[in-house]
C-alpha cells in the first residue's frame, strides 16, 4: 500500500518540469543514476552533465536529434563507454568506480564484469556471431557465462526464441535470417541474461521498413512483463509515446526537457523540442 | 652410371622425408609464434606490444639465410650449441612467425567491432571474448594467407642445405656431383618434388578452408 502511494506521488511529481530531483526521495531505489557525465571524445564533449534516473522496471524513451550523444548514453551503461567525468550507479552500486581508501577509481575488468550482469543492449546493427547458429548465438553465453548446462541453456534459449516468434529457425546461421529476424534473435539473446536494464539503440533503424513492424512487436511484448527497465533510444515517436512511462529529449550533450508521452509530444514546452517535433512531422516519419 | 632417372628417386625421396620433417616441425612453430606474437602486439600492455614488435621487425628485417647462420654457426660461440635439425626449425618457424603475426593482428583487427561489443554486452571475460567469438571468425580470414605462407616456408626449407643437413636439395646436389651428365633430369625431378608437395599442401588447406566456411558466412 505504502509502495503503491510512493510510486503515484513520483507519477505526480514527474509531471512538473524541472523537478524530477524530488523523484529520488519518493521511496523506490533507481535502478540506473547517472550524476554529472560528461563525455569528450579527444577535443569534443559529447555529453555536457547528465542526471538521469531510471526506476525499476521504468521504460525510458531517449529521443533528439543525431549526434546529440543518445548512443553514447546508452554505451556508457552497457560499459562500452568509459565517462569522463560524473558517476553512474546501477542498483545503487558504482558501475565505473570503486572507493579506495575513500577516493574513486576507475574499477577494474573484475568489478565491471559484475556489475555487467544487470546491464543488456541491441545494437542497431544486430552484432549476431556469424559462425554460430540461431541457438548456439543464444545459449552460448548462458553457458560460459551464466555457467548453465547445455540443457537448461538450450531450454531458456528455445523458450525466448519462441517468444520472439523463431522456434523453427533454430538451426539457421545469422546470414540466411532477414534483418528483422536477426534483430529478434539478438533481443533473444540479450533478454536470456535476464538483465534488470536493458539498453535499445535504435534497433530498428537499419531494418527496411516492412520489417520494423516485427521487432516493435516483439519489444511491445516485453515492455508489457514490466519487470525489466528500459532504456530506449528510438527515433519511432508513435512508438515512444505508445510505450515508454518518460520521455527524455536530448540535444548538444543535454537532457533539454523531459517528461510523460503526453507533455513531450503534446505539450513541448522547449523551441528545441518543438522544431525537432516539427521537423519529424514534416518528414513524415 | 645409372640406367635411368628412376634410380635417383630413393636418395631423393630419402631427402624428401628431411625436408618435410624440417617443414612440419617448424610450420607447427610458425603458427604458434604467429598467434603469440600476433596477439601480443594488440595487447593493453605496452611492454608486451613492445616486445613483440622489435621481435617481429628483426625477423622480418633480416633473411632467413643469415638467422640460420646465426643460430647454428655463431650461437656455439655463447656456448649453446644447437643440433642442425633444431637450428633450422627454430629459424624458420621464428622467420615465418614473424610474418605470420601480421596475418594473425590483421585478421583480429579486421573483426567488425561490433562482435567484440556484443561479447561485452552478454558480460563475456575478455579470453571467452577473443576464443569464443573473434578467433573463430578471424581464423578463416587467416587461412588463404596462411595457406600461402606454408607453401613458401616449405620451399624455404632448402635453405637448409646450407648447413649442410640431407634434405631433398643436399641429396640432389649429392647425386649431381656423382653424375653430372644427368644434371637436367635430376633437378627436374627436384623441382617436380618441391611441386608435388607444395601443391598437396595448398590444396588441404583449399579444402580446409570449405570445410570451415560451409553454410555459414
Ligand atoms: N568513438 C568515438 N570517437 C569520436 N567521436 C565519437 C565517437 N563516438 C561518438 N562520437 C561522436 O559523438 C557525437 C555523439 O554521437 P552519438 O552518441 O552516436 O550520438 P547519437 O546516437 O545521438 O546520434 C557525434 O558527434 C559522434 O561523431
Ligand atoms: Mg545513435
Amino acid at each position: 500500500m505504502l509502495k503503491a502511494i510512493g510510486i503515484d506521488e513520483q507519477a505526480e511529481l514527474s509531471k512538473v518540469p524541472g523537478q524530477e530531483g524530488n523523484r529520488i526521495d519518493t521511496g523506490t531505489k533507481p535502478i540506473v543514476k547517472y550524476t554529472g557525465v560528461t563525455k569528450s571524445f579527444g577535443d569534443l564533449q559529447v555529453l555536457k552533465g547528465i542526471d538521469l534516473e531510471m526506476q525499476p522496471g521504468e521504460k525510458v524513451a531517449v529521443i533528439g536529434p543525431s549526434g546529440s550523444g543518445k548512443t553514447t548514453l546508452g554505451r556508457m551503461l552497457m560499459t562500452l563507454e568509459e565517462p569522463t567525468e560524473g558517476t553512474i550507479e546501477l542498483d545503487g552500486e558504482l558501475l565505473w568506480h570503486t572507493h579506495e581508501k575513500g577516493e574513486l577509481v576507475r574499477a577494474g575488468e573484475k568489478h565491471l564484469h559484475r556489475m555487467r550482469s544487470n546491464v543488456g543492449m541491441i545494437f542497431q546493427h544486430f552484432n549476431l556471431f556469424p559462425h554460430m547458429n540461431v541457438l548456439r548465438n543464444v545459449t552460448e553465453a548462458p553457458r560460459k557465462v551464466l555457467g548453465l548446462s547445455k540443457e537448461e541453456a538450450e531450454e531458456r534459449a528455445v523458450s525466448m526464441l519462441g517468444k520472439v516468434g523463431l522456434a523453427d529457425k533454430l538451426k539457421m546461421y545469422p546470414s540466411n535470417l532477414s534483418g528483422g529476424q536477426k534483430q529478434r534473435v539478438a533481443i533473444a539473446r540479450a533478454l536470456v541474461m535476464r538483465p534488470k536494464v536493458m539498453v535499445f539503440d535504435e534497433v530498428t533503424s537499419a531494418l527496411d521498413p516492412e520489417l520494423v513492424g516485427e521487432v516493435l512487436e516483439v519489444i511491445r511484448e516485453i515492455a508489457e512483463e514490466g519487470e525489466m527497465a528500459m532504456m530506449l533510444i528510438t527515433h519511432e515517436m508513435d512508438f515512444a509515446k505508445e510505450i515508454a512511462d518518460r520521455v527524455i529529449f536530448g540535444a548538444e550533450g543535454r537532457i533539454v526537457e523531459q517528461g510523460t508521452p503526453e507533455e513531450i509530444f503534446d505539450n513541448p514546452k522547449s523551441d528545441r523540442l518543438q522544431s525537432f517535433l516539427q521537423r519529424f512531422r514534416s518528414n513524415g516519419i | 652410371m645409372p640406367d635411368s632417372w628412376i634410380d635417383f628417386l630413393p636418395t631423393l625421396l630419402k631427402g624428401a622425408e628431411i625436408t618435410i620433417v624440417v617443414a612440419f616441425f617448424s610450420a607447427i612453430l610458425a603458427l604458434v609464434v604467429s598467434f603469440v606474437a600476433g596477439l601480443g602486439r594488440l595487447s593493453k600492455l605496452w611492454i608486451i606490444r613492445t616486445l613483440t614488435a622489435v621481435y617481429v621487425e628483426i625477423f622480418r628485417g633480416t633473411s632467413l639465410l643469415v638467422q640460420l647462420f646465426w643460430l647454428y654457426f655463431a650461437l656455439p660461440f655463447i656456448g649453446i650449441e644447437l643440433p642442425k635439425m633444431l637450428a633450422a626449425i627454430l629459424a624458420i618457424g621464428l622467420n615465418f612467425g614473424a610474418y605470420g603475426s601480421e596475418i594473425v593482428r590483421s585478421a583480429v583487427l579486421a573483426v567488425p567491432k561490433g562482435q567484440w561489443e556484443a561479447t561485452v554486452a552478454l558480460n563475456m571475460k575478455p579470453w571467452q571474448r577473443l576464443w569464443n567469438v573473434i578467433l573463430p571468425q578471424a581464423s578463416l580470414r587467416m587461412l588463404p594467407p596462411f595457406g600461402n605462407q606454408l607453401v613458401e616456408l616449405i620451399k624455404s626449407t632448402s635453405l637448409v642445405y646450407f648447413i649442410t643437413m640431407a634434405d631433398l636439395t643436399y641429396q640432389a646436389m649429392v647425386l649431381r656431383n656423382n653424375y653430372i651428365s644427368w644434371t637436367t633430369e635430376i633437378l627436374v625431378l627436384l623441382l617436380l618434388m618441391y611441386f608435388v608437395i607444395a601443391t598437396l599442401v595448398s590444396l588441404a588447406v583449399r579444402l580446409l578452408e570449405r570445410k570451415l566456411t560451409a553454410g555459414r558466412l
